[in-house]
């Protein structure tokens, strides 16, 4: 077990010094005293467990390929950006833009997350990108979405008034699945989106994504799997084929 | 041959930002300003050193009933020429050079100095009163405007009551440094830490943009920069600081100490919600909003920003519609915090009662309490 404290240190000195250790091989890390260091966990090609006290900078795993890592209290923005393999759990709220272009590995936030969360999630082939906020979303929630899994709980948050989910939902979505609890708000739909009943299938798989994440937070499954969840897909999977210059049918 | 071109630059990523911080008590808590440039300084890499500034609000309580005229001078000539125009129009109660430390991070800074100053009462102030029913506020505003946009090298950095911006070419903490900002304390507080994208770089160009004691640190860019300066103009606001954010200065003057409008409305004059999402309210609210588009649709300000503003009533914060720049709250006791990053909150205050991102076009405001003032 490998101990940084990063009080007041500069984010490329203790990125430097993560990545030493994982060249070391270091199978975990503990980061004590975080707070705002940019880009930690970036570009990690081993499945190293790195657990962060603090609050984490932007651009957290950012290109990550295969590492765990854990924030012990909230997340800024833009985590997962770009994100190949591997999980990021923060047991608190997230920031905006997180999963931005997610092409794989798993991100689970307990509480709220902001804006354009999922934007350009996609997948190929077995790489499945999921995430999973435990609170209420932001707008633009699945903006641009080609692939994977949004899933939207609702039931952990600070705010009690905030509505479940912003405007302009699915906006420009045209890949993927969102999975929400309880009901969406249709008069917040982007128009490229459509809401359907789950499948079994939907629903094996949708399970399977939430044991995991109820394991990450030891959170008891039957109450999350109480309501009953809606899912929300893209209605074409070429939403602006005809914008510019109308196709031939 | 053998190949050994070496690259034209460094291929690591560029951060390209800026970074806002701001701390208001509202039972008026004085606080230094080592907090508030300890907050700042953790956003180190949302500038590039090319800008960097503070406002203070509560720094000077002795001459709390006179306009606080921080100057600048980029030469000998515009410092003479404004203080016959001070001398000329403005009773002044004490002068001095704002206190500045040499520091070998800025160079070749322009000369400041501070006028504790009230437009004169002579026959000239008494007509501008009585004919043209300016008040002094309306007076000082169009003595700044002349100043700022008449005598080549002069600027007016700030011009409110008890309240001062201090701001420059440099990273914050370096500002900070250069103008001994430690040794102040103010019950609101505001940093910037700038990275000029569609402007430049100079020392009038640094946030806070201020009028009267408005001020205001930007992130992001007002594309609608034209229309606002055009609208302004009508009203006798001139633009010179060569930088977007300055219309919103002005903006703010005009809808809340002009037009009387609250801070709440305000906001939704700046970042009004989509038709679309006005259609869907209760008839009361669609209305309001409606005459709000229609009135001051040159208010509107278009383009990705988070800004905050503050005055002698306090402090607001305000996203753009669709929120494309960060802004992160916090509640402590009776403190309130606002930043790009919840980092740099933290950094001061490690355990808030409450931590919240605001809604895109969402006022957050915090007010002083009365009599604090």
């Amino acid at each position: 077990m490998m101990k940084i404290d990063a009080n007041g240190m500069y984010y490329k000195e203790l990125n430097n010094r993560i990545h030493a250790a994982v060249a070391a091989g270091a199978e975990k890390i503990d980061l004590t005293n975080v707070n705002g260091q940019y880009y930690i966990g970036d570009g990690i090609n081993r499945p190293v467990i790195i657990t962060i006290q603090g609050v984490p900078g932007n651009d957290l795993a950012a290109f990550m390929n295969g590492a765990t890592i854990i924030v012990r209290d909230n997340g800024q923005d833009n985590i997962g950006n770009t994100m190949n393999a591997g999980k990021v759990i923060v047991h608190g709220h997230a920031g905006d833009v997180l999963g931005y272009g997610m092409r794989g590995g798993k991100l689970h936030i307990l509480k709220d997350v902001g804006y354009r969360v999922g934007i350009h999630m996609k997948s190929f082939r077995d790489n499945r990108p999921v995430l999973i906020a435990g609170g209420k979303a932001g707008d633009f929630f699945g903006e641009y979405m080609a692939g994977g899994v949004l899933i939207l709980l609702g039931m952990f948050s600070d705010n009690k008034e905030k509505p479940k989910h912003g405007f302009r939902f699915g906006t420009g979505m045209h890949g993927g699945v969102i999975y929400v609890r309880g009901d969406v708000d249709e008069s917040k739909l982007a128009r490229e989106v459509g809401v359907f009943e789950l499948t079994a299938e939907d629903r094996k798989e949708l399970e399977e994504y939430l044991k995991d994440y109820c394991k990450d937070f030891k959170l008891n499954l039957k109450e999350v799997l109480k309501e009953k969840f809606v899912k929300v897909t893209p209605k074409s999977s070429r939403p602006y084929g005809n914008m510019y210059c109308p196709m031939p049918r | 041959m053998k190949n050994n071109l070496k690259p034209t630059h460094y291929f690591q990523k560029d951060i390209s930002n800026c970074g806002l911080t701001g701390i208001i008590s509202k039972s008026g808590k004085m606080v230094e300003g080592g907090v508030i440039i300890k907050s700042i300084t953790l956003m180190h890499d949302r500038g590039n050193g090319l800008g960097g500034g503070f406002a203070a609000y509560g720094i000077y309580p002795d001459y709390r009933d006179f306009f606080a005229l921080h100057l600048m001078y980029e030469n000998l000539s515009a410092l003479q020429l404004t203080e016959e125009y001070l001398e000329e129009n403005f009773s002044i109660e004490q002068e001095e050079d704002i206190p500045t430390r040499r520091t070998q991070a800025i160079s070749n800074p322009p000369v400041f100095k501070r006028y504790f100053a009230k437009p004169k009462q002579d026959a000239q102030g008494r007509e501008a009163a009585e004919l043209k029913k300016m008040t002094e506020e309306d007076q000082v505003v169009h003595h700044i405007m002349r100043i700022n946009n008449e005598i080549e090298g002069a600027f007016v950095v700030s011009s409110g009551k008890n309240m001062g911006a201090f701001k420059g070419v440099g990273y914050p903490e370096e500002i900070a440094e250069f103008f001994r900002l430690e040794e102040y304390k103010g019950y609101i507080w505001t940093a910037h830490n700038r990275f000029p994208t569609n402007t430049p770089g100079w020392w009038g160009g640094a946030h806070p943009f201020t009028l009267l004691d408005w001020s205001i640190v930007h992130n992001g860019e007002i594309s609608s920069y034209g229309i606002n300066k055009r609208y302004l103009e009508m009203y006798g606001y001139l633009c010179t600081m060569l930088t977007d954010t300055e219309v919103v200065a002005y903006m703010l003057d005009l809808l809340i100490r002009k037009h009387g409008l609250t801070p709440e409305i305000a906001s939704l004059a700046l970042a009004s919600p989509f038709w679309d999402n006005i259609d869907r309210l209760p008839k009361d609210e669609r209305e309001l909003l409606t005459a709000i588009r229609q009135v001051y649709g040159s208010a509107l300000l278009n383009g990705p920003f988070a800004i905050l503003f503050a005055s002698n009533e306090g402090l607001v914060g305000l996203n753009d519609r669709v929120k494309l720049r960060p802004l992160v709250c916090a509640e402590k006791d009776d403190f309130v915090y606002m930043a790009s990053e919840e980092a740099a909150i933290r950094e001061i205050c490690p355990a808030p009662d409450k931590v919240w991102s605001p809604r895109g076009g969402e006022p957050v405001i915090a007010r002083l309490n009365k009599g604090v003032v």
